[in-house]
């Protein structure tokens, strides 16, 4: 089929959540995805979002979608013939608070597939939405200690030297948890993406 | 196809350039801080992208009358605010989340951090949730939203508008932008909305007075469509 963009409705235009969205994401702040009975390892992902002067955002809100520990989205169009966990929506949503500090408890996600023979490394997608962002910034968080990452389609199309930005490092005083900071500026921005 | 083969991904079209406003408009003074420098790294959709939470019924905890949350009616000047939601190709996106945020009539936060001294009103809250019907549909009951006061220039104000919030079938369709009100002279003033380049693209970010929506005596009626982004045509293999 042909497509004819001129036919196509417009978009509607994103802009930025302001400094109240708490009014209206409240009511579904999830930062603890786990349920009863979900199979996997369970963890804590943890960080601070910083701005271009290396101070904390205390006004962000973080959403994650994940799959489950067999590498399954709750999506009617993962046809994957994995197991689903009851319960368990992949989605979490956490404000940052006066530190900039957000977390999560999930499960680390398993492999999902690419377009590739490879399947993906485990990771997670993040989308970040803040006073002064007219534009939602997406990225994804992958496991430093994953050795799948090395053949990993998407890590391999950012540059080697920014890769690290996107890899959860084990906590030192905790071996449930990661460690991720979202960059906004500076030497070690955060790699965002764009699809 | 479930075993070991390959599935089809339904992809998304990328936005027109100008449609989505730059991370870093200076107009803008927060974004001056907060813009990522590096440009954005373009990634395939996989599966990852093409999939994204959905929400049911009983996850609902507010409803999508906001002049009803309280014993007591709001002061201002009651709207409802109806439309639908679409993908590029005219396709209902049915039983998707929208959630609304906004000011009272004075231009007014019920929020701990909005110091604007302007009355609050003791019956309205500000936030609705709701999925639309299978096509698509949506209707809220609010308050017309006060113009409200920011530092971010001298003198500055924010046009009328209503915060929306929405999810369609996919990350690659989360959405959040703002509502506006037709004439509102503070529009060409504002720093966000004019961070949307493409004019036609500004335009549709505002409702439509609609006298079919309204109601006698009640509420007059706005109408507000909004789409989401459309899928390619041709599917993409995916490996399982």
């Amino acid at each position: 089929m042909t497509t004819y963009p001129n036919a196509l409705l417009g978009l509607a235009a994103s802009q930025t959540v302001g400094p109240f969205f708490q009014i209206g994401f409240e009511a579904l702040y999830q930062n603890d995805l786990t349920v009863p009975g979900l199979k996997g390892r369970l963890v804590t992902i943890r960080g601070q979002v910083f701005d271009g002067d290396r101070l904390p955002v205390p006004d962000a809100v973080i959403e994650i979608w994940q799959a489950n520990s067999f590498g399954k989205y709750a999506h009617p169009e993962d046809q994957q013939d994995k197991p689903l966990d009851l319960g368990f929506t992949g989605f979490g949503r956490c404000p940052t608070d006066a530190e900039g500090r957000f977390g999560f408890r999930t499960v680390r996600p398993g492999p999902v597939p690419s377009s590739t023979e490879t399947p993906q490394a485990p990771h997670i997608n993040v989308s970040i939405f803040m006073r002064g962002l007219l534009d939602r910034l997406v990225t994804r968080v992958y496991f430093f200690d994953d050795d799948r990452n090395r053949t990993d389609e998407i890590l391999n199309l950012i540059d080697p030297a920014r890769r690290s930005t996107l890899l959860a490092r084990p906590a030192s005083d905790d071996s449930d948890a990661y460690v991720w900071n979202i960059v906004l500026q500076g030497d070690d921005e955060t790699v965002f993406l764009d699809f | 196809m479930k075993n070991n083969g390959v599935f089809p991904l339904r992809r998304y079209r990328s936005p027109a350039p100008g449609i989505h406003p730059p991370h870093l408009y200076p107009d803008y003074a927060s974004s001056v801080k907060r813009a990522p420098r590096h440009p954005r790294v373009s990634i395939p959709q996989t599966l990852s992208e093409i999939t994204g939470p959905g929400f049911q019924p009983h996850q609902l905890k507010l409803g999508a009358d906001l002049t009803a949350q309280s014993s007591g009616k709001p002061a201002g000047q009651r709207i409802l605010l109806s439309g639908r939601v679409l993908d590029e190709d005219g396709k209902p996106v049915g039983n998707t989340l929208i959630e609304i945020w906004q000011a009272n009539a004075a231009g007014r936060y019920h929020h701990a951090v909005d110091q604007h001294n302007a009355p609050l009103d003791p019956n309205f809250f500000g936030k609705g949730q709701l999925l639309t019907d299978d096509e698509g549909r949506y209707q809220f009951k609010t308050i017309k939203p006060g113009a409200y006061p920011w530092r971010n220039h001298p003198n500055a104000w924010r046009p009328a508008h209503i915060h929306f919030s929405l999810f369609g079938p996919a990350i690659s369709t989360r959405l959040v932008t703002q509502m506006y009100f037709p004439g509102d002279p503070l529009l060409p003033y504002d720093p966000i909305f004019n961070g949307i380049r493409d004019e036609a693209a500004r335009q549709r970010l505002i409702a439509r007075f609609d006298w079919n929506t309204t109601v006698p005596e009640q509420a007059l009626g706005f109408t507000f469509d909004i789409v989401l982004r459309g899928r390619l045509e041709t599917p993409m293999e995916n490996r399982l």
